[in-house]
């Protein structure tokens, strides 16, 4: 199907936007636009970062999802306690697939759900005791940690129980740093504000502690970097790194896939901070802008045109030797690119993709898509805010949908219309399309693929669009009893 | 009063910046511009405005002031 004409997709707005009353006609109206590159400020076409409608279906996480399960939960020999009743850690526990290297319960727990497992009494008697007692089962039981974040849910706040008091005894009497983050449930509209909160607790728990939690000395050199915004996910953040260092950059932190307390710590010594993830990382990338006199920038690594123009921005911070490294680096790869793109490019060539994920890729990973020929038709985030749709407005094309928290039932209307050759989503939007019979890959954890960043993962991430569009299933939708009569009579002939 | 981040962008002119609302943009006018004072209403691209206390230009950015909203956008 040919691609909608800009009358076609407001068309198409204002026919979803029917069925539902006209109070929150008003409201989805705003979330919901056409893109126009000419616009140069998002929040004249389109509002974001917006609490929910009742009564449609969102798609959005809450802020102990952002600070438990996106930053803290990646650094590894840290214990993040779940404070509350237990399902918030066992539901989520290992979901987003954060890889990382070490033995897991001696000195790495990402993969292991601690939580206090609050029961009725410990709501009408407060918690505090169960905490202080937790810290002090965890010091004996893992003596390897390296320090425990406490994730609040949303009992804490509601019972008012004084987690930063238990806190800061239970870090003098560990001697290693007890974070308390008030990052309950209930708090802001989505996943997002527990990104910042999670940012100022490492501001003020983590960094306060002027990296007394690094054993070794550190020298610091010119060439030093931190890899911040990448959680490894399907090992993301080591192809990304792979590069960096190949170039002559030295990688001091990884935030926070694959990540520990003590980088965290060096981090403030490095020369410049390298974002991935803006809308979950960029609080503490300002902070440390301010206080320490670090420059930040944001690149992309999804797909070789992108991973090109990063890596000569973040060369063009350095001198010569990392500008020609750079270079090199582009040089090296550029034969199996040309590889990838030849294998790929004629099996995708203009098909057209609808993406609708969270913090970086609905924007990052459009390239990915241009480099193998393919189109991105539609695209909208769950929790971004207008600066995340400020940068995505050049990205797209004209006339293409953007759609902020968008429900359910919008969703599944406009691919109805759109028809697109690949829908990129989570994993509760991941069967209702398929059983629609459109080809989806899960974009949250790479469909449990990956990595998708650097040129390794753009190898694997070209692999697995041409496995998921041109998959033989999708033409035995129909079942063979309702396949029409002429047809079967036409095989049995032939 | 709000805490706002005031920075300059990669084009050099100054960009606002309020953490607590993640609320980013350019400064289109800052009355004051000059090292011995700096500050005063600041118009934003969006078309809000704040006031800043005049002061002595700060040494480096960014820079942490406290603001005052005279005109927000939304």
């Amino acid at each position: 199907m040919s691609n909608l004409t800009r009358e076609e997709t407001e068309a198409l707005i204002a026919e979803v936007l029917e069925v539902y009353p006209e109070k929150a006609q008003k409201d989805r109206a705003k979330h919901l636009a056409v893109n126009d590159q000419s616009v140069e400020q998002s929040k004249k076409c389109i509002t974001s970062n917006r609490k929910s409608l009742p009564g449609v279906m969102t798609i959005r996480g809450c802020a102990y999802a952002g600070s438990k399960g996106v930053v803290w939960g990646p650094i590894k020999d840290m214990i993040h306690i779940s404070h509350g009743p237990v399902g918030c850690g066992q539901y989520s526990r290992a979901g987003r697939r954060n890889y990382y290297v070490g033995v897991t319960g001696v000195n790495t727990f990402g993969t292991m759900n601690f939580t206090s497992d609050f029961q009725e009494k410990d709501i009408v008697f407060g918690g505090d005791k169960k905490l202080a007692k937790i810290i002090n089962e965890i010091e004996a039981l893992f003596p390897l940690h390296k320090g425990i974040s406490v994730q609040s849910e949303c009992p804490i706040g509601l019972i008012g129980d004084d987690i930063e008091a238990v806190s800061k005894k239970g870090a003098v009497e560990l001697n290693k740093p007890v974070v308390p983050v008030r990052c309950e449930g209930f708090r802001g509209v989505s996943q997002s504000l527990g990104h910042h909160i999670a940012n100022d607790s490492i501001r003020d728990w983590v960094f306060g502690r002027d990296g007394k939690d690094v054993k070794q000395e550190f020298v610091p050199g010119p060439y030093d970097v931190s890899i911040i915004g990448d959680y490894n996910i399907g090992g993301d953040a080591w192809s990304s790194r792979i590069l960096l260092e190949e170039m002559g950059l030295r990688v001091v932190a990884q935030w926070s896939g694959d990540g520990t307390l003590a980088e965290i710590e060096l981090t403030p010594k490095v020369k410049l901070n390298l974002i991935h993830c803006y809308r979950s990382m960029n609080y503490i990338a300002r902070h440390m802008e301010e206080k320490y006199n670090i420059p930040w920038i944001e690149y992309n690594f999804f797909g070789p045109t992108k991973i090109a123009e990063s890596l000569r921005a973040i060369a063009a911070h350095f001198d010569d030797t990392i500008k020609a490294g750079a270079e090199a680096v582009i040089a090296k790869y550029q034969p199996m690119v040309d590889a990838i793109v030849g294998k790929y490019k004629a099996r995708l060539e203009g098909k057209r993709v609808m993406l609708y994920v969270g913090g970086l890729r609905p924007r990052h990973v459009i390239g990915s898509y241009e480099d193998l020929g393919m189109e991105v038709v539609g695209t909208g985030y769950e929790f971004g805010h207008n600066d995340d749709y400020d940068r995505t407005i050049k990205e797209m094309g004209n006339a293409t949908l953007l759609y902020d928290d968008v429900t359910g039932f919008e969703f599944e209307e406009f691919v109805k219309r759109v028809k697109p050759d690949l829908i990129g989503s989570g994993i509760k939007e991941k069967y209702i399309f398929q059983k629609m019979g459109v080809p989806f890959r899960q974009m949250h954890s790479w469909d449990y693929s990956g990595p998708y960043h650097g040129y390794d993962g753009f190898a694997i991430f070209a692999r697995d669009m041409d496995m998921t569009i041109n998959n033989p299933c999708w033409k035995k939708m129909e079942a063979p009893w309702l396949k029409k009569p002429e047809a079967e009579e036409l095989a049995k002939a032939a | 009063m709000a805490n706002i981040m005031i920075r300059r962008s990669d084009k050099g002119d100054y960009v606002f910046y309020l953490p607590k609302r993640d609320l980013e943009d350019t400064i289109i006018s800052m009355e004051f511009d000059t090292p011995e004072k700096w500050g005063g209403e600041i118009k934003l691209n969006n078309g809000g405005a704040y006031f800043i206390e005049p002061q002595t230009a700060p040494e480096r950015l960014p820079y942490s002031v406290r603001a005052k909203r005279l005109d927000a956008a939304e």
